[in-house]
């Protein structure tokens, strides 16, 4: 393969990689827009909807042939996830509601341990293979790149979300209600906003989003109750270097996070494979140092 | 003075506790539907817990009635959907929306979008200032220009009643001067309801037809706006002398 054909395989299947840490990076923008806060448990949520999904799907399988089944699978794990985010919200986190902000992040780490040891209990550690439409190994050859028809479509998928999202958040009556209640809630119901069903609505429409990334990770590879945990500390520092209140800059973030780290293993040999995961710290560290708000964020003005 | 059953909003007796502590020993205001109130009293009178008693956020027992009905106990989303909007103390601006989803924000309940445009260019030509700085984060206005943006807000949800707790509050004179002066207009212009909260009783007067002097928890005075010009103690306390 030629130097630029390995170059851009290089990057192409940092954008698919990178797809997956931004949709869950996305999950996290939502919950802090509509919160104000970081939900560590988004990716062990996002497992949950999709076991559960799995296993309904797998229900129908045999009955309406593999492909209908395993929309089926999808469209359950997607309601249940609505379900579940809306439920964790309204039963664990409003317990907490006048908690300061780092008992409720804690919080989220205890339903992250919560949740992930559920899952397991329930299916057990080993890995399950996860159905997807497409045989994950079909590919498009141009010139010497392959690209996957995962990588297609997961790509399209999350950037398709992310334009959702931004139409969500700038454009509709639910977004303007979401982000009142995050920057002040008591204020924002004194314009009749319903607070808690503002809260309830943003992580339950994250769970949802989160766990459409997790069926897409697993489709490619397998599915475990674990499978989220690495992924998430790449969603965080993508979260931290675009911005946490801009889904565009989340998934840019992601993306870049990932080829950069894909680049660097190829081209700088002494950090290699083994080095790599240094990458995004590196970049976090500078983010946050020479733009704290993140790369696209809006800045926060506090006038006393 | 008017008939209690034609008042837009009666207190009576109302009391409110912070955990232990009584705050609220006693406060009786009533406000005719198209008047306008004022609350007056020193620091710790518990003016500004009279109106988060009526909007919900804080727990009240007494009389609260609004439109005939007790509103006591309502949730501060549904006080605000029966047409009481209220502008907290410390404003309430939402700092990282633009002043124009601020303005969006107050008129979330509403489903007249072409009046909602209208009340907006309204607003905006009430409040120059304003204007110019639609799409700027309001977290990046000036004290003043925050306080019309919450008084705008409010006015947004097309109120019955417009609550509003010491506009005055940290800005300067002539700025607290032009805030009521736009106060006096809107009250004017859409004969909207008001109960106004200031230590400032000229900045007060200018707009109230009538005044609530409050003490330790406790309506003690009521009377116009002219009664109270001559009163020697209201004079000494509130007016400057």
């Amino acid at each position: 393969m030629n130097p630029f054909g390995t170059f851009v395989q290089l990057v192409v299947d940092g954008l698919a990689q990178g797809s997956i840490y931004g949709a869950l990076a996305l999950a996290i923008v939502l919950v802090n827009q509509a919160t104000g806060l970081v939900n560590f448990a988004q990716g062990s949520m996002a497992v949950l909807g999709s076991y559960i999904g799995m296993t309904i799907g797998n229900l129908f399988i045999p009955g309406v042939g593999a492909i209908l089944g395993i929309i089926i699978g999808i469209l359950v794990a997607v309601i249940a996830s609505l379900a579940i985010g809306g439920i964790v919200e309204r039963f664990v986190m409003r317990r907490f509601e006048r908690a300061e902000e780092d008992t409720k992040v804690v919080a989220t780490i205890g339903l992250l341990t919560l949740i992930t040891g559920l899952v397991g209990l329930i299916w057990g550690f080993n890995p399950t293979p996860y159905p997807f439409f497409f045989g994950g190994s079909e590919s498009l050859r141009i010139g010497d790149v392959s690209i996957s028809v995962w990588s297609i479509v997961t790509f399209t998928t999350i950037i398709a979300l992310m334009i959702v999202l931004q139409i969500l958040f700038r454009g509709t009556k639910l977004g303007l209600g979401m982000r009142a209640v995050a920057d002040n809630a008591p204020s924002a119901a004194l314009s009749g906003i319903r607070v808690g069903g503002m809260r309830m609505a943003g992580w339950g429409l994250a769970a949802a989003l989160g766990t459409v990334a997790a069926i897409l990770l697993a489709s490619k590879s397998q599915l475990t109750p674990n499978n989220f945990d690495g992924i998430l500390v790449y969603a965080l520092a993508a979260v931290v270097i675009g911005g946490l209140d801009s889904p565009l800059g989340a998934v840019i973030a992601a993306l870049g996070i990932t080829i950069l780290e894909s680049l660097a293993a190829a081209y700088i040999p002494w950090i290699g494979h083994d080095l790599k995961v240094v990458v995004p710290f590196v970049l976090v560290f500078a983010v946050l140092i020479i733009r704290p708000q993140g790369l696209f964020g809006r800045r926060t003005v506090v006038r006393v | 003075m008017p008939q209690p059953e034609g008042d837009l909003l009666e207190l009576k007796d109302v009391t409110a506790f912070y955990g232990p502590v009584q705050v609220l020993e006693g406060v009786s205001i009533n406000v005719p539907d198209g008047g306008a109130v004022g609350i007056l009293g020193a620091n710790g009178a518990g003016k500004t817990t009279t109106l988060r008693a009526i909007s919900g956020t804080v727990r009240a027992g007494g009389t609260i009635r609004y439109e005939g009905r007790s509103i006591r106990g309502f949730r501060p989303e549904r006080v605000a959907s029966l047409g009481i909007a209220h502008v907290p103390e410390g404003r309430g601006t939402l700092g990282n929306l633009t002043v124009r989803e601020n303005l969006m924000v107050g008129a979330y309940m509403r489903k007249d979008r072409r009046q909602v445009q209208t009340d907006i260019d309204f607003l905006l030509e009430l409040f120059p200032n304003l204007k110019a700085r639609i799409r700027s984060n309001a977290s990046a206005l000036s004290g003043g220009e925050q306080q019309m943006l919450a008084v705008s807000r409010a006015f947004m949800a097309a109120p019955k009643l417009l609550v509003l707790d010491e506009p005055s509050l940290g800005l300067a004179p002539s700025t607290a001067r032009t805030v009521y002066d736009a106060i006096a207009r809107l009250r004017k212009e859409s004969g909207i309801s008001m109960l106004v909260v200031e230590q400032n009783a000229n900045l007060a007067f200018s707009v109230v037809d009538s005044v609530t002097v409050l003490e330790t928890g406790r309506s003690v005075l009521t009377g116009t706006t002219a009664e109270l010009r001559g009163n020697d103690e209201i004079r000494k306390a509130y007016l400057g002398g």
